[in-house]
């Protein structure tokens, strides 16, 4: 009795902090946001910010798009080759891309790099006293350090993601040609054929959502560490975990919101 | 008698169970420079952070200029609290700017330096604590502790403010670079008319940049006198703690 009595109590209290938490979240983001809308403003660290969650990413996020476009290529031959539908695969592959795999893959490349940075960046300001030294400087630590991360990830990610969508397509094509044999104008010609702008927009939606929780779980992370180096590191890995997690059930979410036959 | 630039009544503050702060009364006149004392972990720094709003205390009261900051509205605890230049235990320089923009950072905050006028105005400070125009565009990283120190130190004097904390200034120095980081402190100090609050544990430091002195002990100010007169203070616990004492009142509580 007593066993199941402290069951029910441990995942009352479980319950408990997950509600407790994602309270103090979404203060956090209110705040974070509210920041946009009120002087002073620092374009500088937005940039800066941009450089280190677009710029940089470049590379692992267009790497990211051009394998998954031509291993995409590649499966759904053998599938479609089975019932005559080879000529589905350049729809297939431009749809997958933009729509789904483009913005999940730039997301999660995304978090691993740049959210898990920033938690690393702001931990270690918070267990250095750097967070606190912004705020006996006339300074708010929420608008200086946390904001320009929001408005950076909610723009870079769209970004990477548009470079994503073309790189994508670009690999189904190079291996369609290459080693399926497709005629390449043929190939773009269906590419494009059944491509809509919504598709297109749906996915850079996402991919702005996406960036804002990359930024705010970073961020969150980051700014709540206690502990010294210990706790910079389990501040990072949460940074990710969440993020990672919550973009893919905000995908599920989004692709019905934003669902289109 | 005039009213106390900082005045704390029943200041307590607790982290969980742990009772830190278990009603703080302590008055800093203008103008003097108050030296806190006490073991590791005894709530020096929580308390000087309370005054700061870094740390929110469960009660009591904090009047800085006869206002009481924690019922003030935010707005005008903030003012209260700009007058403060605040050097951290172990500098907290922003490690992602150079050397010129931590010190003016406060004046740029402020918008009393133009930026294309900060770097000089940085320059400037930096020659008050002793440091050359070379270290101006350097990384905090690249220098050495006690440059760091410093520099932390001219980041808290620019904004010349009416009243510094500093938060253990000479603990991990050696004694010649300790002495040399008081004596810059109490210049600065002088030369600016400022009330201060200083956390050491460190006697010969204590003397030469306090006028008064209180002693920290169980969530409380156990002691409070002219400076000078901690060294021949007889009450057991200070008596214990100014003379590096294993043996007295204070038990240290072993740690895991
Ligand atoms: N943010 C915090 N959360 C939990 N405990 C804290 C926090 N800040 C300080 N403490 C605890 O309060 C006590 C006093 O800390 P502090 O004021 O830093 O001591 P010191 O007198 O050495 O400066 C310590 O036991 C410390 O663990
Ligand atoms: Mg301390």
């Amino acid at each position: 009795m007593n066993f199941i009595l402290g069951v029910i109590a441990a995942i009352g209290a479980a319950c408990l902090g997950v509600v407790a938490l994602l309270g103090e979240l979404v203060i956090f983001a209110v705040a974070g946001i509210s920041h946009i809308f009120r002087p002073p403003f620092y374009p500088r660290l937005v940039g800066r910010s941009l450089m280190e969650i677009g710029f940089f990413s470049l590379p692992v996020v267009a790497l990211t798009a051009l394998f998954t476009g031509m291993v995409l290529a590649l499966q759904s031959y053998t599938g479609f080759s089975r019932f005559n539908a080879e000529s589905a695969i350049a729809s297939v592959v431009v749809l997958s891309v933009t729509r789904e795999l483009g913005p999940v893959l730039a997301g999660l490349m995304v978090s691993g790099r740049a959210g898990a940075a920033m938690a690393a960046e702001l931990g270690t300001m918070r267990v250095t006293d750097q967070i606190d030294a912004l705020s006996t400087l006339s300074t708010s630590p929420m608008k200086y350090l946390v904001t320009p991360r929001l408005l950076a990830g909610v723009i870079a990610l769209p970004l990477l993601v548009a470079v994503a969508d073309i790189l994508g397509v670009m690999g189904g094509f190079i291996v369609a040609t290459w080693k399926l044999g497709f005629n390449p104008n043929v190939y773009l010609i269906s590419t494009f054929a059944n491509l809509r702008a919504g598709d297109v927009v749906s996915g850079l939606i996402k991919a702005a959502v996406f960036g804002f929780i990359i930024a705010l779980m970073g961020c969150f992370n980051g700014y709540r560490s206690k502990g010294g180096a210990e706790g910079v590191g389990a501040a990072t890995t949460a940074a990710v975990v969440s993020a990672s997690i919550l973009i893919l059930a905000l995908d599920y979410i989004l692709t019905q919101i934003l669902f289109v036959k | 008698m005039s009213t106390p630039k900082i005045r704390i009544r029943g200041l307590k503050k607790s982290f969980g169970e742990k009772i830190v702060l278990d009603g703080v009364d302590l008055d800093v006149m203008a103008g003097t420079g108050l030296v806190v004392i006490g073991g590791s972990g005894t709530g020096k720094s929580v308390l000087i952070r309370s005054i700061l709003g870094l740390v929110t205390p469960d009660a009591g009261v904090i009047e800085i200029d006869g206002e009481d900051v924690l019922r003030a509205p935010a707005r005008r605890a903030r003012e209260l609290r700009a007058q403060i230049g605040m050097l951290f235990q172990n500098g907290a320089l922003f490690d992602s700017l150079p050397v010129w923009e931590n010190v003016a950072f406060g004046l740029l905050a402020e918008r009393r330096v133009a930026r294309r006028d900060a770097r000089a105005k940085a320059i400037e400070v930096l020659a008050q604590v002793g440091l050359a125009e070379s270290v101006a565009g350097l990384s905090p990283s690249e220098l050495s502790g006690g440059m760091q120190k410093r520099v932390a130190l001219a980041r808290a004097i620019a904004s010349a403010p009416a009243i510094m904390f500093f938060d253990e200034p000479t603990t991990g120095l050696d004694p010649i670079m300790g002495a040399v980081i008081d004596g810059l402190i109490v210049d600065c100090v002088k030369r600016l008319g400022s009330t201060s609050i200083a956390i050491t544990h460190d006697m010969a430091s204590a003397q030469r940049i306090g006028d008064m002195a209180a002693m920290l002990y169980n969530g409380r100010v156990e002691w409070s006198g002219p400076a000078p007169s901690l060294l021949t203070e007889t009450n057991p616990v200070v008596a214990q703690f100014t003379h590096g004492r294993a043996e007295g009142p204070i038990k240290m509580a072993l740690r895991k």
